[in-house]
C-alpha cells in the first residue's frame, strides 16, 4: 500500500505495509541512512525524527502514521548543514563516534522549536531518551546553549 | 535505495579537508600512475592533491583527525589540498587492529616518518632543480622554498621530479622539530563532525548494493549448540523475505568462526526481522545447557578458598597473615559484560567470480579478511575488507564473526548480503568480557600498619577462544593485580582455575583492568573503614611515595607491560597519586568532610547524591623509534582533560549513568581474632 508523507519538504510515496517502522521505511525504501538503528524498541534515541514536528523514535512508529503527515530528519533538518545545533555541534566538537548526534540533533531541534531559551531542567527532560554510548552529554548540553543564543 | 558510488567524493567540508566518501573502493596501495607515493600512506599527484591514507578505525576516538593532521602537518601540506582515505585491511599498513589504545601510542614516530619522507623527497627534487644544498629548502604550505633566494617551487610541480628519486633511507628522513609540527600537541577541529550532523556519515549499515539481501539471524542460544529441527514455513510467508538458510555449525575452538544458526535473508530489514520471528527451531543446545551463570559465580567463589598459580610474590605473605593483629577480607564478583556499541554489528558482502568483498564496521580489517578467507576457503589475496565509520566498537568489533557471516551468505545466495545484527543479538551473543569473582586478604599488624596483602582473582581468560585453559596467568594479571604498586612488605598475587569457559570471552575496552580496579578500590574502602581512616589516606599510603616501581619491588620476573620497556611505560606511583588528589579536589572531597553525616563527622563524605570516578591510565614516556633512526627529546602531545567531566563532580544524568552491576559477596570486612 502506498503512503503519502511529505518527506524532508518533498512530497513521497511510499510503498510498503503501513505496520512497517518508519525507520526502516526511511533507511531501507527512501535511503535515507542518516536515522540510525540503536536498539529498535524506543530505548535509545538513536532513530529520533520530526511527524509534523514533535520529535518521535522512528523505529516504533508505524509507516501508516506518517499517511499525510510531514517527516523531518536529519538530512532535512538545514538545507545545507547549518541549523544553528549543527553548527554549533560542530564548533564545540559534539560527536565522537558520531553513531548517536543525528537522534540528539533532531531532539534538540524539537525542543528549541517549543522552548528556545530551555535551562538545564528543560534540556535534560528533552534529552534525557537520547543514550550516547560515548558520553557526550556536557556537550550536548553546551552546544544546545550555544544555539539557543544563536537562535533569534 | 541508492547505490554505491565508485570514488565519489563529498567535497570540503571543514579545515579544508575533503573527506573521502566511503568506502574507498579498490586494492591497497593503489600504485597511482602518476606524481609521488613513497609508501601506502601517502601520494602526491602532479596536480597537486595530497591523499593521506588512513588505515586505522574510527570509532569515536579520533584516529581519522588525527592521522590526518599527524600527516599533513609532517608534510607541510595545505589542508585544503589534503583528502583522506580509509585503507582497506592489508598488512601493507602494519598492524590495522584498532585496539588497546595502540595507534599512536608508541608509534608516533614511526607514523610521521611516511609523511617525513615524502617531504625529504620534495625539498631533494628541488634542491636539484635550484642546485643548492637541501638544507636551504622548506616545506611550507604545499611549496618548497629556497630560503636562500625566496623562489617558491609547488607540490604539484615537483611531484612528477620527486616521484623519480629513490625513496631515502629511513636514517635520511629527519622529521621536523616538534615545535614546528604545525598540529603536534594542539586541538584541532575533527575532519568527520559535518558530517555526523548532516547524517552523511556512513557506518555499517549504511552502504547498500544493488540487488542486496538484508540477512537476520537466529543464533543458538547456548553456545556449542546447533539446529534440531527448522520450520521455515511461516517465515516465507513474510513478504519480502527470499530465502532462509543454515549457516555451518562452529566448532570448538570458536575463535572468530560464524556462530550458526539461521538467516533471514528478506529485501528489507523489517521483513528480515519478521521472518526470523517466524522461524520455528528446535535447538540441541549442547555440553553448555546446563550452564547456570548463578552456580558458575559459586564456582569461581569455590576456587578462590584455596591456593592458585602465585604470580607475584614480596616476602612472605603467609607468615605475615599468621602474625598480623588483624586480619581484612572481602570477596567481590563481576558478571559478564556486553559491549553494546550504539551501532550493532554490521557487515555487507559480495561474491564474484571467486572473490570476496566486505564492507564493514570493524576494527580489524586484516583480521576480517583473514576469517573470511577461512570461511570461504579462499586465498587471503581473494579478499578485500572497507572499513566504514563504526559508531562504537570497545573491542566487539576486533571480531570478524559477522563480517564471516555475512561474507558466507553472499556466496550462498549469490547475491550481495548485509548482516544486521539487532541490540538484541548484540546483547545475546557478544563476546562478553569474562565473569570473574577476587578474594583480597589483608593484615595489618598491632600499630595499625598494612603488613600483608593477598589478591586471588579467578577468571576463564580470553585465551579460551582459542581452545587455552580457564586458568588466569601472568599476560593476564598485569592487568591491574602485577602492575599494581604496593608499599606493603608481604604481598602475593594468584590466578585461580575457572570452572570452565562456557560463554565466550572477549576484550573489552581495559579488559581485566575492570574488575580489577573495582575489586582493588573497593578493598581500599574496607581497609579505610576498618583504619577509621579517609579512604583517601589509605590509597595514598597503600600506593607509597612517588616512584616508578621496578620487577623486583612488584615482586615480579617479567611484565608485559603492553608490549612496551618498564622506561618506555613506567608504573608511575606519582602518576595515580595525582590522580587521586586531582580527583578529590574537583569533586569537593574537602567540602563534603566538612558536611559528613551524624555518623562519622570525621570521615569525608561527598554531598548527597555525587559519586567521584577516577580513572588512571599509565602514561607512555618513550618512544618507539625506527631502526637507526636517532633518538631524540621529544615532547608528547600532553594528556588534556576532557570538558566532559573526565574529571569528578559532574551530575549524574538520570537514566544515562547506570550504576553497574556489581556485586559484593559475604562481609564486608570480616575481624577475625
Ligand atoms: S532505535 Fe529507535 S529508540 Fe533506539
Ligand atoms: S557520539 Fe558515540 S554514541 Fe554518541
Amino acid at each position: 500500500m502506498a503512503i503519502k508523507l511529505v518527506l524532508n519538504g518533498t512530497p513521497r510515496s511510499l510503498d510498503a505495509d503501513p505496520a512497517m517502522p518508519l525507520l526502516w521505511a526511511l533507511r531501507d525504501l527512501a535511503g535515507l541512512t542518516g536515522t540510525r538503528f540503536g536498539c529498535g524498541v524506543a530505548q535509545c534515541g538513536a532513530c529520533t525524527v520530526h511527524l509534523d514536528g514533535q520529535p518521535v523514535r522512528a523505529c516504533l512508529t508505524p509507516l501508516g502514521a506518517a499517511q499525510g503527515a510531514s517527516v523531518t530528519t536529519i538530512e532535512g533538518l538545514s538545507a545545507d548543514g547549518n541549523h544553528p545545533l549543527q553548527r554549533a555541534w560542530v564548533e564545540l566538537g559534539v560527536p565522537q563516534c558520531g553513531y548517536c548526534q543525528a537522534g540528539q540533533l533532531m531532539s534538540a531541534a524539537a525542543l528549541l522549536a517549543r522552548n528556545p531559551h530551555p535551562n538545564d531542567e528543560a534540556i535534560d527532560a528533552a534529552m534525557s531518551g537520547n543514550l550516547c554510548r560515548c558520553g557526550t552529554y556536557p556537550r550536548i548540553r553546551a552546544a544546545i546553549k550555544k544555539a539557543a543564543g544563536e537562535t533569534p | 535505495m541508492t547505490a554505491l558510488s565508485r570514488r565519489g567524493v563529498l567535497k570540503a567540508t571543514l579545515g579544508g579537508f575533503a573527506l573521502g566518501l566511503y568506502p574507498g573502493l579498490g586494492a591497497a596501495a593503489p600504485k597511482r600512475a602518476k606524481g609521488l607515493q613513497p609508501n601506502v600512506f601517502v601520494h602526491l599527484s602532479p596536480d597537486g592533491a595530497v591523499t593521506l591514507t588512513v588505515h586505522r578505525s574510527e570509532m569515536g576516538q579520533g584516529i581519522r583527525s588525527t592521522l590526518a593532521y599527524l600527516f599533513a602537518g609532517e608534510l607541510g601540506a595545505d589542508l585544503a589540498r589534503v583528502s583522506i582515505e580509509q585503507a582497506v585491511g592489508d598488512a601493507a599498513y602494519g598492524d590495522q587492529n584498532t585496539d588497546g589504545s595502540s595507534s599512536i601510542r608508541g608509534k608516533l614516530d614511526w607514523l610521521r616518518r611516511f609523511a617525513a619522507t615524502a617531504r625529504v623527497m620534495l625539498l631533494t627534487a628541488a634542491a636539484e632543480r635550484w642546485e643548492v644544498p637541501v638544507s636551504a629548502c622548506e616545506a611550507k604550505a604545499h611549496f618548497v622554498v629556497n630560503t636562500l633566494t625566496g623562489a617558491k617551487l609547488s607540490f604539484g610541480e615537483l611531484a612528477e621530479a620527486a616521484g623519480k628519486l629513490p625513496v631515502p633511507a629511513d636514517d635520511a628522513v629527519t622529521l621536523l622539530p616538534d615545535a614546528a609540527h604545525p598540529w603536534l600537541g594542539r586541538s584541532a577541529p575533527s575532519i568527520d563532525a559535518q558530517s555526523f550532523v548532516t547524517g552523511a556519515a556512513q557506518f555499517g549499515a549504511d552502504v547498500t548494493l544493488p540487488g542486496m539481501l538484508i540477512a537476520v539471524i537466529a543464533r543458538p542460544p547456548v553456545v556449542g549448540g546447533r539446529i534440531k529441527r527448522l520450520d521455515a514455513r511461516a517465515a516465507l510467508k513474510v513478504p519480502g523475505v527470499k530465502k532462509v538458510l543454515a549457516l555451518p555449525t562452529p566448532r570448538a575452538p570458536w575463535g572468530f568462526q560464524p556462530w550458526g544458526g539461521v538467516a533471514v535473508l528478506a529485501t528489507n530489514t523489517w521483513a528480515a526481522i519478521r521472518g526470523r520471528a517466524a522461524l520455528a527451531i528446535d535447538w540441541e543446545h549442547g555440553p553448555n545447557a546446563s550452564y547456570d551463570s548463578a552456580a558458575f559465580r559459586d564456582g569461581l567463589h569455590r576456587a578462590l578458598q584455596s591456593p592458585g598459580v602465585t604470580l607475584r610474590e614480596v616476602g612472605d605473605v603467609d607468615r605475615a597473615l599468621a602474625g598480623a593483629a588483624r586480619i581484612i577480607e572481602a570477596e567481590y564478583d563481576v558478571p559478564h559484560l556486553p559491549h553494546s556499541p550504539m551501532e550493532p554489528p554490521v557487515a555487507l558482502a559480495r561474491f564474484q567470480r571467486g572473490a570476496c568483498e566486505v564492507w564493514a564496521s570493524t576494527q580489524n580489517p586484516q583480521a576480517a579478511r583473514k576469517t573470511v578467507a577461512e570461511t570461504l576457503g579462499l586465498p587471503e589475496s581473494k579478499v578485500t575488507v572497507h572499513v566504514t565509520l563504526l559508531g562504537g566498537g570497545f573491542g566487539r568489533k576486533s571480531k570478524a564473526d559477522f563480517c564471516a557471516e555475512a561474507a558466507w551468505l553472499a556466496r550462498a545466495v549469490k547475491a550481495p548480503v548485509r548482516v544486521q545484527w539487532t541490540r538484541e543479538d548484540d546483547v545475546r551473543h557478544d563476546y562478553y568480557n569474562t565473569v570473574s569473582a577476587q578474594k583480597l586478604t589483608a593484615g595489618i599488624d598491632a600499630t595499625g600498619q598494612l603488613v600483608a596483602w593477598r589478591h586471588r582473582t579467578a577468571f576463564p581468560p580470553i585465551s579460551t577462544l582459542y581452545g587455552g585453559p580457564p586458568v588466569p596467568g601472568p599476560g593476564d594479571l598485569q592487568q591491574g593485580v602485577l602492575d599494581l604498586a604496593l608499599a606493603v612488605p608481604n604481598v602475593r598475587a594468584e590466578g585461580c582455575e575457572a570452572p570452565g569457559a562456557p560463554v565466550r570471552i572477549g576484550w573489552l575496552r581495559a579488559v581485566y583492568n575492570l574488575f580489577h580496579a573495582f575489586a582493588v578500590g573497593s578493598f581500599i574502602d574496607e581497609l579505610a573503614h576498618a583504619r577509621k581512616e579517609d579512604p583517601r589516606a589509605t590509597w595514598l599510603s597503600v600506593l607509597g611515595p612517588p616512584r616508578h616501581a621496578s620487577l623486583r619491588e612488584l615482586g615480579i620476573p617479567a611484565l608485559k607491560n603492553y608490549n612496551a620497556s618498564l622506561d618506555e611505560h613506567p608504573v608511575d606511583v606519582a602518576r595515580l597519586r595525582q590522580v587521586l588528589e586531582r580527583v578529590t579536589k574537583a569533586s569537593g572531597w574537602e567540602a563534603g568532610a566538612r558536611a559528613g553525616p551524624r555518623r562519622a563527622p570525621q570521615l569525608p563524605q561527598l554531598r548527597g547524591g555525587r559519586g567521584v570516578g577516577g580513572a588512571s591510565g599509565r602514561a607512555h614516556r618513550g618512544r618507539r623509534g625506527v631502526a637507526g633512526h636517532r633518538r631524540r627529546a621529544h615532547r608528547q602531545p600532553r594528556p588534556r582533560a576532557l570538558p566532559d567531566g573526565g574529571l569528578g563532580g559532574v551530575r549524574p544524568q538520570p537514566r544515562l549513568l547506570r550504576r553497574p552491576h556489581h556485586e559484593r559477596r559475604g562481609d564486608a570486612a570480616v575481624e577475625l581474632p
